[in-house]
């Protein structure tokens, strides 16, 4: 088995302030991590590897910085990191995006062997898109199962995955084909923690760095601000509502009383909503 | 680094601003397409919001608007849906009917939706932000080649025709307005629940085209073995309640969210969360408000013990009415809340349950008396 798994290194975005007078992100001291959301598909191809054995090889696009979240990876049991970067995919959308990626994936396959499956996480937390995840797929002509739950079985003599998906309502089951890209949700499993080998070994490992070059891409108006047919017009912070909230206290009334004047003053902001409650009697 | 642009504004935004040059080939895309989700059968409401934009924005253009409708034949939902389309103000609807469309499967859906486009040339495509309109707009605008915006929060037209789709950024804290330049279809995926539901038309009527599926079974890899609905306990139809009860971190412990189900069991609401309740398992993520989760526009939604990170906000903007319980005088979501009530939720939640009771009871009173 042969999985590779697509990270990203994020600001935490728990942590980011906006510049009140130029609106622009304050990343200065921001930490960054691993986009959570990927930390489920790591632990569930480790999960594979540890059911049918192989390798699994992260790949991350990002600037030289993201050697760190590799190492991170590594430290969890990562068999092999390769970190894809060059100014040329500076401002890539998410069609740019995975138009590298999966050059990139494709090149992993040369050097090391066809990927059976490609796992991203949902997401990330700071685009939000989980647009990447599909346009890799579909580059690659690979089954694409998103927002799955659950890797159900996999034959890997008839080359069949059993997975569960996430859609609205409810759980699909799907029986798919080997090579496929699954997008993982979160909460389906806990990132664990690597060995104490695994920490020595991911301190001195070589992490492969590609530039668009070794990754075999040739068309670079496909990459980053060239390649990237959407564009960022104007950023800016929501704007505050002109009101703050109407204030009630309790320190000088009993909670029961407040309660009755909430109540009142709910029903007096929306009339219809007291004649809905109370004909569904409800009460 | 798909984010890239959104830190570094001025290099996008200089070419932006640049002169449109759209190649020929895209010269004679027109019209505002709406994809209409059908979720085992029913219309998906995401769509019927959709149409209403979808119109807004065909009326700014001077060009129809069409409502895309793949299913199984037979009727069963793609009649409803075209009724629907016409309804909520498509002039037209693009119908593709094969058995092979009965459940959504990726490939199937993508081909559909890709012929059509190629087919007819919209301007603009929309899609719901659901799980099946994410996973269906990623593959459609990979195989055109095309500009997708995800998410996004407010749609129109600029003088020059464009589509500007501005959407959440960095979880919330900031907004971005993003354009597809060269590229047609402009295609953007939208919330459930960000964009009002529009009115019916009083007399709908509308054109049908329709198209075949040009795909065999035998193609298509992947196989639906099942499906597993959450049933009625945890189907939690949070995105449409008109009232909504949510928790946060202050309600302190698990054992306390039973006040934020009395409160919603007692005035007939749905109860949410803010993520890190999901975070400790005490709720499931179908009950998360906000960014990462449901996004609400009910009449009344109480928060109880919730901060109002932006993350949070960003879902619960809609709401007609916000009444926000805080022991913190200072917490931002006195900030966007209309009501606040200083006050511990442990104690003035089963208050605020009974004040509700009581109000209501003699109502009911007469009721039994009747
Ligand atoms: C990428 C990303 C996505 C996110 N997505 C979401 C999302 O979708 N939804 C979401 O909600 N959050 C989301 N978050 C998290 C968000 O940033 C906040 O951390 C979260 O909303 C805080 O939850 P909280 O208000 O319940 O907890 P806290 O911030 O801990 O606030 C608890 C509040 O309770 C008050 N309090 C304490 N005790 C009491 C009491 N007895 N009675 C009344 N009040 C009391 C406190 O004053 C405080 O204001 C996201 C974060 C990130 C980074």
């Amino acid at each position: 088995m042969h999985i590779v798994v697509c990270i990203k290194q994020v600001p935490d975005s728990a942590q980011i302030r906006v510049h009140p007078v130029t609106n622009t992100i304050m990343r200065q001291g921001v930490p960054t991590i691993i986009n959570p959301y990927d930390l489920f598909a790591l632990e569930e191809a480790f999960k594979v590897r540890d059911c049918h054995g192989g390798k699994v090889t992260v790949l991350t696009m990002g600037p030289p910085m993201a050697e760190q979240a590799m190492r991170k990876a590594l430290t969890y049991g990562a068999d092999r990191a390769i970190l894809l970067t060059d100014r040329h995919f500076a401002g890539s959308d998410t069609l740019a995006t995975s138009f590298a990626i999966s050059q990139a994936i494709a090149k992993i396959g040369d050097s090391f062997g066809a990927p059976d499956i490609v796992f991203t996480g949902k997401q990330t937390i700071d685009g939000d898109t989980a647009q990447v995840g599909p346009g890799i797929a579909k580059r690659l002509d690979l089954q694409q199962l998103t927002y799955i739950t659950k890797i159900a079985s996999i034959d890997l003599h008839a080359r069949e995955i059993t997975v569960e998906r996430r859609s609205e309502g409810g759980t699909q089951m799907l029986r798919s084909k080997l090579p496929c890209l699954i997008t993982m949700l979160e909460g389906v499993n806990t990132i664990r923690r690597g060995s104490l080998d695994d920490a020595l070994r991911a301190a001195r490992f070589p992490i492969l760095k590609w530039s668009a070059a070794d990754a075999g891409i040739e068309e670079l108006a496909n990459c980053g601000l060239r390649g990237s047919p959407t564009v960022v017009k104007r950023v800016f912070a929501p704007t505050p509502r002109a009101q703050k909230a109407m204030q009630i206290d309790t320190t000088d009334k009993t909670v029961d009383h407040v309660a009755d004047e909430v109540v009142a003053s709910i029903f007096t902001n929306q009339p219809a909503l007291e004649v809905e409650l109370s004909s569904n009697g409800s009460a | 680094m798909e984010t890239q642009k959104s830190e570094t504004p001025s290099p996008a935004a200089g070419r932006a601003g640049m002169k449109k040059e759209l190649p020929n080939d895209f010269q004679d895309h027109r019209d505002v397409w709406v994809f209409i989700e059908l979720e085992r059968g029913q219309v998906h409401p995401v769509s019927v919001e959709l149409l209403g934009e979808g119109r807004k924005l065909a009326d700014k253009l001077g060009v129809q608007l069409a409502g895309v409708v793949v299913g199984p034949p037979d009727g069963v939902g793609t009649g409803p849906a075209i009724a629907d389309a016409f309804a909520y103000g498509a002039d037209l609807a693009y119908l593709i009917e094969s058995p092979l469309l009965a459940n959504y499967r990726n490939e199937p859906f993508t081909k559909a939706l890709t012929d059509l486009v190629i087919s007819h040339k919209p301007e603009i495509l929309l899609l719901g932000a659901t799980t099946l309109g994410r996973d269906l707009a990623g593959s459609v605008a990979t195989t055109l080649q095309t500009g997708l915006t995800a998410d996004c929060t407010e749609l129109d037209v600029d003088a020059d025709g464009s589509l500007a789709a501005t959407r959440p950024t960095f979880g919330g804290s900031l907004l971005c307005t993003i354009y597809t330049l060269n590229c047609r279809p402009q295609m953007a995926t939208v919330r459930p629940r960000v964009m009002s539901t529009p009115q019916r038309v009083a007399k709908p009527i509308g054109r049908v085209v329709r198209h075949d599926l040009t795909m065999v079974e035998e193609e298509i890899v992947t196989k639906v073995l099942g499906f597993l609905s959450d049933g009625q306990t945890e189907d939690a139809n949070l995105a449409y309640a008109d009232i909504v009860v949510a928790g946060g971190l202050g309600l302190g412990a698990a054992e306390n969210l039973q006040h934020l189900k009395d409160l919603a069991r007692t005035i007939g609401g749905e109860f949410g969360c803010s993520r890190p309740l999901v975070q400790k398992g005490w709720m499931p993520l179908d009950r998360q408000i906000g960014q990462t989760g449901k996004t609400i526009r009910p009449k009344l939604y109480v928060a109880a013990g919730i901060s109002g990170a932006v993350q949070h906000r960003v879902g619960v903007e809609g709401a007609d009415l916000i009444v926000a319980i805080n022991t913190d005088r200072n917490a931002p979501i006195f900030d966007f809340a209309h009501m606040g009530v200083v006050a511990d939720a442990i104690t003035f939640l089963p208050a605020l349950t009974e004040a509700f009771t009581k109000r209501m009871a003699p109502r009911d009173r007469m009721k039994l008396v009747n």
